[in-house]
Parts: C-alpha cells; structure tokens; sequence
C-alpha cells in the first residue's frame, strides 16, 4: 500500500475512540501504576471490545485511552501496516476517533503492534502499544495465578531458568525465539508479548514508552522510557538475536527481521522484511533486493 | 574394689500386655551388679529368667521400671541410662556400649565388610584403619574373603553371626553387652570368639554376657550372676 | 554435634474448627537425627508434618528453628520470602505422591536444576553436571537426564524427587510417606538408599510414616500419634520392642515380620 497519512471524519454515534471516558480513565491510571512498576502486571477492568478476543481487544483499549485529537496512529500486525488485524483496527479508530492515522513509522505519534517492533529506532514522542495475548511469562510453567502473583513479588525467578535450561536440553540451544522472557529494570520478569527475540534487544533503553494492553487476561504493563530491558540466558548461553543468513529479497536490507513467503505452488519462496514500512523506505532510498521486478505485487507492494 | 564401669542399682522390669488385658509380666525386681573394667560378667539362669531383658535395659533397648543404670562415660560422666534422654543414649551407644545381638539385623544391599566398617565409623575409627581392622576380625573369624564385597542377607547362619559378631567387636566400647554370639558357630568358631573376648578383657572392657555353652562360659567368665535370684516370681 | 536443636516444637495444636488436628505436641530434633513420626490415617500426623515445615498456622504453641546463621527464629514469624528461601535450600519436602513434588512438565535435569537456578546458578553446563551427579547418587542413570518423569517409574519418580530436594544441601528433610504406594522390593531399594544418604549427609529428618519397618531402619527416634496426640516417645527400637501403650503394642503386634 502507499505509504500515507490520511484522516477520516469520525462517527458520531460513539464516544471519542469508542470507549466511555470514565473507562479511559481507569485504564490511564492502571497505565499510570504500570509505568510507576516497570514489567508490573496491573490487573485492569478490561472492557468487552466489538471485536473478539485475540484480536488486540487489550491493545485496543490501551490505544483508545491514550488517544488524543491530534495524535497519529500507525497500526501494524507482524510488522506490516496491510494485514487484516491492522487494517480492522486503523478502521477502527478511524471510524470512531477521526485522528490520523499512517504507516510512516516516524510519522506516528502512536504505534499500536501485534508481534512487531518496527525496525526504524523509536523516539521519545512516540508510544509503542503492544497487543499481548498472554502476560505472563510463568503460565507455560505454573498454572496458578496465585502462585504467579506471589512468585513476582518475591522475585521467585528460579523457574524462568528451568524454561531455558529446558530449551538447551531438548534442543542444544535456547529454543525460544519469540516471547522471549526479559527482566525489566533489574526487578520483574516480563513476557514481552509474541514479538520475536530478534527484537528484545530495541526494548533496552528504548526511548518511547512502551504498554502492553492484554484484553482478555486483563492486565496492563509498561516499560517507560530508557529503561533497562534485558533478555534471561545463562552465563555459557549467552542471549543472541535471531540472526538470518539472507538478505530482503525486496531491499537487501541485512539487518532486519525476515518474513519466509511462499510464492508459487512448486516450493518458490523468498525472504522479505517484516517490517513494510522500513522495506518501501529503503526502496525509495534505491536500496535494490534480488527479486525486486520479479516478486508478486501483493507481496512487493506499489513501491515495487 | 575400683570404681565400676556400670552400675546397676535394684533395677527391675515387667511387661504389661495391653492386648491381653493389660496382664502384667514381671521379669525381673531389685537386681543390683557392678561391673569393672576388664571383667567379664556372665549372667546365668534358665532361659526366661530375663538375662537377655536385663542386656537389653542396659543398652537402652528396653525400658526399665525401677532402679537406676550408670554408665561411666569416657569423659569422665556419669550417665543412667534408665532415665536418659534418647539423644544420650545414642550418643552412649557411638561411644560407651557395643552390643552383639543374637542375630544381625540384614540390611539391603550392604556388602559384609561395609556393615562390619559402618560400625568402627561410629565409634569414630577412621577409613583405613577401620578397613584393616574389618578385614582383620573377619579373616580370625573365618568369614571368607570372596563373601566379604556381598550383602549378607543370603549369608548362611552362622556366617552372619560371624559378620555380626566383628562388627559388635570393631570398636573400643568401654562397655560390651554380648547376647548369646556362640550360639550358631561351630567349636572351631566358638574358641576365635573366645580369644576375641579375652583381648577385649585385657585391654580394659567391662563385658556382661550370656553364653549357653559351658565350655565357653566357662573359659571368658570373671564371674557368674544367677539372675534367677532377682527374677520376679509370676503374677 | 552442636548444643543448640535444630527445630523445636512447643505444645503444637492444631484445631480444625472445633475438630482436634493435633494437640501439644512437644519434641526437640537435632542435626543430624532421624524423627520418625507414626500412626494410623488420621491421627494428626500429617497435620503435624504441616505445621512443622511451617505450611499451616497452629492453633496453639510454635516451632522454632535453628537457621544457617545459628539464630533460632520462629517459623511463624518469617516472612513468606523468607519461608521460601528456606524451602528451597536449607530444608526439603519429599511428598508421598512424586507428582507433587516434582515439575512433571519438564525434564529429571530441569527438576533437580530448579533449586540450583532458584539460588542463582546461571552456568548451564555446572548445573548439568551437578544435575547428573545428583541423578548418579539417587541411582537413576545419568543418560534418562533429558527425560520427564513421567516416562519414570514409581520409583524412579520417588528417587528424583529426593535429589530435587537435596541437591542445595538441606540440613532439614520433610518426607510423608516417603515408600507409600511403592512395590515392596522398590520400598527396599528407596529405603536403603535414603538410610544411606541421611548418614552420608548428617541430614535431619522428620519422616511421617505409618510403616514401622521404615521407621525402624531409618529413624533414631520415634514419636507414636494416636487422635492427635503423641502417645508414646523414645528411641525408635526402644518404643518397637518395648512399646509400652496399648495402641503402640496393638500397631507393632499388627505388622507381618518378614
């Protein structure tokens, strides 16, 4: 899709962003305790969204309450500004707040991702919400909320380990690779939602403020800016991003996060930014991949 | 007569069988005995007499119902066992009691040399020479060398009296209480057990026990008591 | 062996509503002794177990414990991080029922790694090794470390959970029915292999169990628990072989000799 930044006129049957104002208001004070407690799970009373669960209803929420007249929005799902999730939810907000919304990542004043943090550096005008189907980082290990709840306040951490410890057993090295649990500030350990480990490290020291909206698990946590963000490992398996061994078939861009597509029914693929917005930049800038021309239009986009 | 090793003091015993309405046995009442270092006194009497009651108060295995049982310790204390608290009369049973009991009580999967070393490492006789002195004790009682690495527990009889009997000898208890340890040995057995006894007696062990073969009682005693004198007359 | 006891308790009572759990309770336990605590269903015993290690409030007297720091701390007045740190190393909890006590999820290696990474370790490779000579001692060979116990015996399930418990070096060991539900020639081998590694270690144990042979060849001592009170006290073989109450003569005439 073209890079753009549009507005809409809002409809008038809802609120500003949908939700009531005395709901944003409890969510921006949850949002004030979460940023109060870096990677602290704020239980909130999360709202039913005209969309079902797990399909960013926390987020949403999140998004809504933090929204104002003069902000613009970018949406992104995996990355890409022109996935269903994404489009949904910018129509969404389109429809019931009227702000502006774009896929210019510098452009944004909020940024709300499923599974993405987008690869150009964020700055301090900037607010990352995330959609988190699952906060916490425990659950796979520990059923019970309770024992959860106790085990973060005594940072009993023990078993984050015995995660990881399990991945270099079964597999030789640490398996994981997106969800990657990190420790915030030195204190809790976070999920960082289903983004890939490939992007852990962009949280450290990351100059926007980032939320975590999860709808149906109810609960909001944050990492406020410049703050310490660092992946778990053992001292002999040191934590190391997803490294790729292509290059964007689109703009040979080595750095970033690659999405495998699969392009033909006899086993054609190839590898392309997650991130669209970053690719088409980098193409505008000249940057040439070595299936630019060739790629299918709904995978290239206009920019091709 | 120099101060005793042990001291009972008109000691007595009784049973009281609870599922048989609470009917009261009495074994023993006021027996009174001293016992010396390098003495060994045999208690004699028909079997039933309570010998084996009165080892066993002493070793703490039995209650008693009256009278007291000091032990001179080798810090110089004086203990009753009667009244003392289990955590001493464990800590008696590492450093002032041995014990031979009839039977060796089998424990899984322990090699005959390991139970018979266990017991010096108790006493506080360290690796090398608790092992020379196992290998020792069970070379002079004919256990043979090829059984010494199994575990006892498919050891005939007499091979695991043998077994029990170094293991009840390893050590350099003050005191040593010996319930019937010739009873399954051949004579060749009974006379190395003998000898064993009488090098504890020289070295300065006070023993109390009971032998039914003559010959044996005969050759280890110092003194013979006949317990029949203190045992109680049936209820 | 030092002066001062490990855990004591005073005058322990536990009422379920107006239901007596257990009632003055009283006993002194010192490094390296063996407290065997029996009784038939019912009789307090695993309340006490409770209450002892510190998982349920007392309606009644306290228990004191020794610390690694030899200051003797009430156990109710620890805090719950506190009580936690002390579970996970300097005491352990061996349930009759593996599954309790083990992470069935994940691997034997990761069970017995988690009291290591609980307190810190952060090598993988030395937890490993610590993890695999942990599963040596226990006689569970070294090459199942990768495996879940749920692809382990009854018994092997049992000697996991015991190396789990031990590998931060414990001085106090909590063990209900530690053979319950086993094979007998299992028990046999769990048995002498806990008998082994409490007297290697100089471990304390309080071991609840209403099997007499277990608390024969493990314990030193032995408290019998008849409707929620101690009856009978003394040296294990001493309470065996001249149990002098009615219920403890009626518990030890009731058991087959072998």
């Amino acid at each position: 899709m073209n890079a753009m930044i549009s507005t809409a006129t809002p409809s008038t049957a809802y609120n500003f962003a949908y939700l009531d104002e005395q709901t944003k208001r409890m969510i921006r004070r949850a949002i004030l305790k979460a940023i109060a407690i870096p990677g602290y799970q704020v239980p909130f009373a999360s709202r039913e969204m005209p969309m079902p669960y797990g399909w960013g209803t926390g987020g949403v929420q999140v998004t809504a309450a933090i929204l104002g007249a003069n902000d613009r929005l970018k949406v992104i799902d995996q990355g890409a500004d022109d996935t269903t999730n994404a489009v949904s939810i910018r129509k969404f907000f389109e429809k019931t707040s009227g702000v502006a919304t774009t896929t210019l990542t510098a452009d944004a004043t909020i940024i709300q991702t499923r599974h993405r943090i987008p690869e150009k550096e964020l700055t301090e005008t900037q607010v990352l919400v995330y959609q988190v189907p699952i906060p916490e980082p425990l659950r796979f290990l520990e059923p019970r909320e309770t024992e959860t709840r106790v085990m973060h306040a005594l940072e009993d951490y023990g078993l984050m380990h015995v995660k990881l410890y399990e991945d270099i057993a079964t597999h030789g090295h640490i398996a994981t690779t997106y969800a990657y649990p990190v420790k915030v500030e030195g204190r809790y350990v976070m999920d960082p939602s289903p983004t890939p480990k490939f992007d852990n490290p962009k949280m450290d020291d990351c100059a926007a403020l980032q939320l975590f909206g999860a709808g149906r698990e109810k609960r909001i946590y944050a990492v406020p800016p410049h703050t310490s963000v660092v992946s778990l490992d053992f001292e002999d398996h040191p934590f190391e991003a997803t490294k790729f061994d292509h290059a964007c078939a689109l703009c040979a861009a080595t750095h970033t996060y690659l999405d495998e597509v699969i392009t033909d029914d006899a086993g054609g693929r190839m590898f392309v930014c997650s991130d669209t917005d970053h690719c088409e930049e980098r193409r505008a800038e000249g940057h040439r991949g070595d299936l630019l021309g060739e790629a299918p239009a709904a995978i290239a986009g206009s920019a091709a | 007569m120099i101060r005793p090793v042990l001291a009972i003091d008109n000691l007595a015993k009784s049973f009281t069988m609870h599922l048989q309405g609470g009917l009261a046995i009495p074994v023993i009442e006021g027996i009174t005995l001293d016992v010396a270092a390098g003495e060994c006194v045999v208690l004699g009497g028909p079997s039933g007499a309570g010998k084996s009651s009165i080892l066993k108060m002493i070793y703490g295995n039995y209650r008693t119902d009256a009278g007291a049982i000091r032990v001179a310790t080798g810090e110089g204390e004086t203990v009753d066992v009667a009244t003392a608290e289990p955590r001493r009369m464990l800590g008696l049973r590492r450093s002032t009691i041995g014990y031979v009991s009839q039977f060796l009580r089998v424990i899984p999967r322990v090699p005959a040399l390991a139970v018979v070393i266990e017991a010096a490492s108790a006493f506080g006789i360290g690796g090398d020479e608790a092992e020379a002195r196992a290998r020792r004790l069970l070379t002079l009682l004919n256990v043979p060398e090829r059984l010494w690495s199994l575990p006892p527990a498919t050891f005939s009889g007499g091979e695991q009296q043998r077994v029990n009997i170094a293991r009840g000898f390893i050590a350099d208890h003050p005191i040593l209480l010996l319930d019937e340890p010739t009873a399954s040995l051949d004579a060749k057995n009974r006379a190395a057990v003998v000898e064993l006894i009488e090098t504890k007696k020289r070295n300065g062990t006070a023993i109390v026990g009971i032998f039914h073969d003559d010959d044996v009682r005969e050759r280890v005693a110092t003194r013979i008591v006949d317990v029949t004198r203190f045992a109680s007359r049936a209820a | 062996m030092t002066g001062q006891p490990l855990l004591t308790a005073e005058s322990v009572t536990k009422f379920y509503g107006s239901r007596l759990g257990c009632r003055d309770i009283g006993f002194e336990l010192y490094a390296g002794e063996v407290l065997a605590v029996v009784g038939e269903s019912g009789s307090g015993k695993s309340t006490l177990l409770k209450l002892l290690s510190g998982q349920l409030e007392p309606s009644g007297g306290r228990v004191l414990y020794r610390m690694r720091d030899d200051v003797t701390r009430d156990i109710l007045t620890l805090t719950e991080a506190e009580r936690r740190f002390l579970f996970r190393t300097d005491w352990g909890f061996v349930h009759q029922h593996a599954e309790l006590g083990l992470r069935m999820g994940v691997s034997a290696g990761a069970n017995v790694g988690e009291r290591l990474m609980a307190v810190g370790w952060r090598h993988y490779g030395r937890i490993r090794d610590e993890a695999e000579t942990w599963l040596e001692r226990v006689e569970i060979d070294a090459t199942r470390i990768d495996d879940r116990p749920t692809a382990y015996s009854g018994g092997m399930r049992q000697r996991l959970q015991i190396a789990r418990n031990l590998v931060t070096s414990p001085r106090l060991v909590f063990m209900d029915e530690p053979t319950g539900g086993l094979d007998v020639s299992v028990q046999a081998r769990l048995l002498d292999l806990m008998r082994g590694l409490v007297a290697d270690l100089g471990l304390a144990a309080i071991v609840v169990t209403h099997d007499l042979a277990v608390a024969r060849l493990l314990s030193h001592r032995i408290l019998v628990m008849k409707d929620g009170r101690a009856i009978e006290t003394g040296l294990t073989d001493q309470v065996l072989d001249d149990p002098r109450e009615p219920y403890t003569q009626l518990l030890v005439s009731s058991i087959l000799q072998p």
